[in-house]
């Protein structure tokens, strides 16, 4: 290289480095740009999504809509029994799901000792959480409902849902449990309480909140849950006439009857349902939030 | 004397309930196991034996989808192209968007502004996904009819499909895996330590260059993770497109009426029968294999960055 050319080279970069000559690259702001455009198309996309089912559904729900069930031969249209079915699968499913995760928790992070056996659970609970739907679904109608015979049910639902919450139980457990101090475990152990006593005395109530935060986090996916609904919990919309006899009955939930109305063209209703469902997302995001931030601020 | 008072006597109920307590909790511990082991051995019964009956080749390469016909026929060729196909286009249209979304909440906006946007898109992730359905229907549908007649104005060819096509079915899959792909990445360009954006920065570099040229390379790992899972979610969503993607199967071009693995079983579970439903479970099969593969690559993903991260850690040889 000449020494002309290296000058020109140097007084090139000092006038492009000097903050004087300072030029704009113009692949930077291409970059800004897409950035920008890329944040305002994800934002956009929730503000059109949420507007349009609002503007839309909003008319739609009256005291009627939500106090109804769908009759012809009064010309009816309402969501009452779906909203009860819902209520069915998520308070079945809880019962069955949260002691089921908790347990797994505490044995994974109080009993287990790390080896195989813990990555094996650990490797299923990932697995099981990246099952789509649809093949819980498929297998909840096989196992649950032909198999063991409940046919189209509530309790064939709950069960299927169960397997498909029960990960997400799980891991927002153990990470509550993981942020108990040791401090904790080891002075209750050191005042002679069993390893039970401890566990239920001390570490479940410290751990709470994030627990809590787990089981809210879990409704949120039954309540917005279809695919594995449809070939096992059915699409009954009749109000129960027997209080326990409904667990056996078919019973769609708000999902599902939105998908029912979808397909027969339904528009108006859809989106009358759409609006309760994301008003109930709405609500249990609030509540995950609010319960995670107290959460914090007490640590 | 007053035995019931001393600790001996307790002793003997409360060894009991603590074993108890013990082997509830394992047994519950080990419930994933039989869940996954189960769920495997149930698609497995149910999947293969219409594998055998049709015929492995005929049923996975072949490209005629008539299972109500006089003489069936039970190719699924096209319906596990469209999945893949379909699945590819979604992440080609989501990733990008939801990689810089990712980039713009944790290295652009300013705190407040993140702090808004940062739950909207939590928010977008839990929308149930039959109600990104009916928005796709009663949105994309028609602009997709509207576009369709103006390209294929005067073709004898082709089949109107009323805006139920590949396209619309995809960009429902990219706006599902979206929220997906943001927090994932966002996390994971967090946790990029901030000495190495400020030597980037100390150096000259731009604070775009510093973005791309380390912040990014940097968090590699998290967001092929991020894309992964958006892979998953995209291939297992059913209902969302099920109306979607229309209802008949084709080869996946653009403007076909086409049908992905989901969806054959959710439109088709209700009224088969017979042959019909076993091959629907095959597919499921198909469908749990490819659930699989993504899975376990991601668990290998998530090891070898764990390792990477070690050595980080450790100093000894960080990546360029």
């Amino acid at each position: 290289m000449n020494s002309e050319a290296a000058i020109a080279i140097n007084k090139d970069s000092v006038v492009r480095n000097s903050v004087y000559g300072k030029h704009v690259r113009t692949s930077d702001v291409i970059l800004t740009g897409l950035i920008y455009l890329a944040a305002s198309i994800s934002i956009l996309l929730l503000i059109g999504i949420m507007g349009y089912a609002f503007v839309r559904g909003i008319p739609q729900v009256n005291a009627e809509f939500l106090t109804s069930v769908p009759s012809t031969l009064k010309g009816t249209f309402g969501i009452l029994g779906n909203i009860v079915n819902t209520l069915y699968i998520v308070v079945i499913t809880l019962l069955i799901a949260t002691p089921l995760g908790i347990g797994a928790a505490i044995y994974l992070n109080e009993y287990a000792k790390p080896g195989k056996a813990v990555r094996l659970i650990e490797f299923t609970t990932e697995t099981l959480s990246g099952i789509p739907s649809i093949i819980f679904g498929l297998f909840g109608m096989v196992f649950f409902g032909n198999t063991i015979g409940l046919g189209y049910s509530i309790l064939t639902g709950a069960l299927t849902l169960t397997l498909m919450v029960l990960p997400l139980i799980t891991r927002t457990t153990q990470e509550a449990l993981k942020t108990v101090p040791d401090s904790y475990r080891s002075g209750a152990l050191g005042i002679g309480a069993t390893k039970w006593y401890m566990i239920r005395t001390i570490l479940l109530p410290s751990a709470m909140p994030g627990i809590i935060t787990g089981v809210i986090l879990a409704i949120g996916r039954m309540v917005g849950e279809s695919a594995a609904l449809l070939f096992t919990a059915g699409s009954g919309f009749i109000l129960p006439k027997n209080f326990f006899g409904k667990i056996f009955e078919s019973g769609g939930t708000l999902t599902i009857q939105l998908y029912l109305c979808m397909q027969k063209a339904q528009y108006d209703e859809a989106f009358g349902i759409a609006v309760v469902l994301l008003v109930i997302v709405l609500a249990i995001n609030g509540l995950a939030k609010y319960l995670a931030c107290r959460f914090n601020v007490e640590k | 004397m007053n035995e019931s008072f001393s600790i001996f006597s307790h002793h003997g109920s409360k060894s009991g309930v603590e074993r108890a307590a013990e082997v509830i909790f394992t047994a519950s511990g080990f419930f994933a196991v039989l869940a996954v082991a189960s769920i495997t051995l149930y698609m497995v019964i149910s999947g293969v034996p219409a594998l055998f009956q049709v015929g492995i080749l005929d049923i996975l390469f072949g490209s005629v989808w008539a299972p109500t016909a006089a003489d069936p026929s039970y190719g699924i060729l096209y319906v596990i192209l469209t999945s893949i196909v379909g699945t590819f286009l979604a992440i080609l249209i989501g990733v990008p968007i939801g990689v810089l979304t990712a980039v713009f909440l944790a290295e652009v906006a300013p705190k407040k502004l993140a702090n808004v946007v940062r739950p909207a898109v939590e928010l977008l992730a839990g929308i149930p996904s039959v109600i990104y359905g009916l928005l796709g229907l009663l949105i994309l549908n028609p602009l997709m009819y509207k576009l369709e007649l103006k390209i294929f104005e005067g073709s004898t060819t082709h089949q109107f499909t009323g805006g139920a096509n590949l396209i619309s079915a995809v960009l429902v899959l990219a706006v599902m895996i979206l929220p997906t792909v943001i927090n994932i990445s966002e996390s994971a360009l967090r946790a990029v330590p901030s000495h190495f954006r400020s030597a980037s920065l100390a150096l000259g570099a731009t604070q775009i260059q510093t973005i791309f040229k380390v912040t990014i390379p940097a968090a590699k790992s998290g967001i092929v993770t991020a894309i992964v899972l958006g892979t998953g979610r995209a291939i297992g969503e059913a209902m969302a497109i099920s109306l979607v993607s229309g209802s008949a199967v084709n080869f996946p071009l653009p403007f076909n009426s086409v049908r992905f693995l989901t969806t054959a079983i959710v439109s088709e579970m209700s009224y088969s029968s017979g042959l019909h439903r076993q091959v629907l479970f095959t597919i499921g099969l198909v469908l749990f294999v490819f659930i699989m593969l993504i899975n376990t690559s991601l668990t290998r993903l998530l090891k070898q960055s764990n390792v990477e991260e070690d050595k980080q850690v450790k100093g000894k040889g960080k990546k360029s």
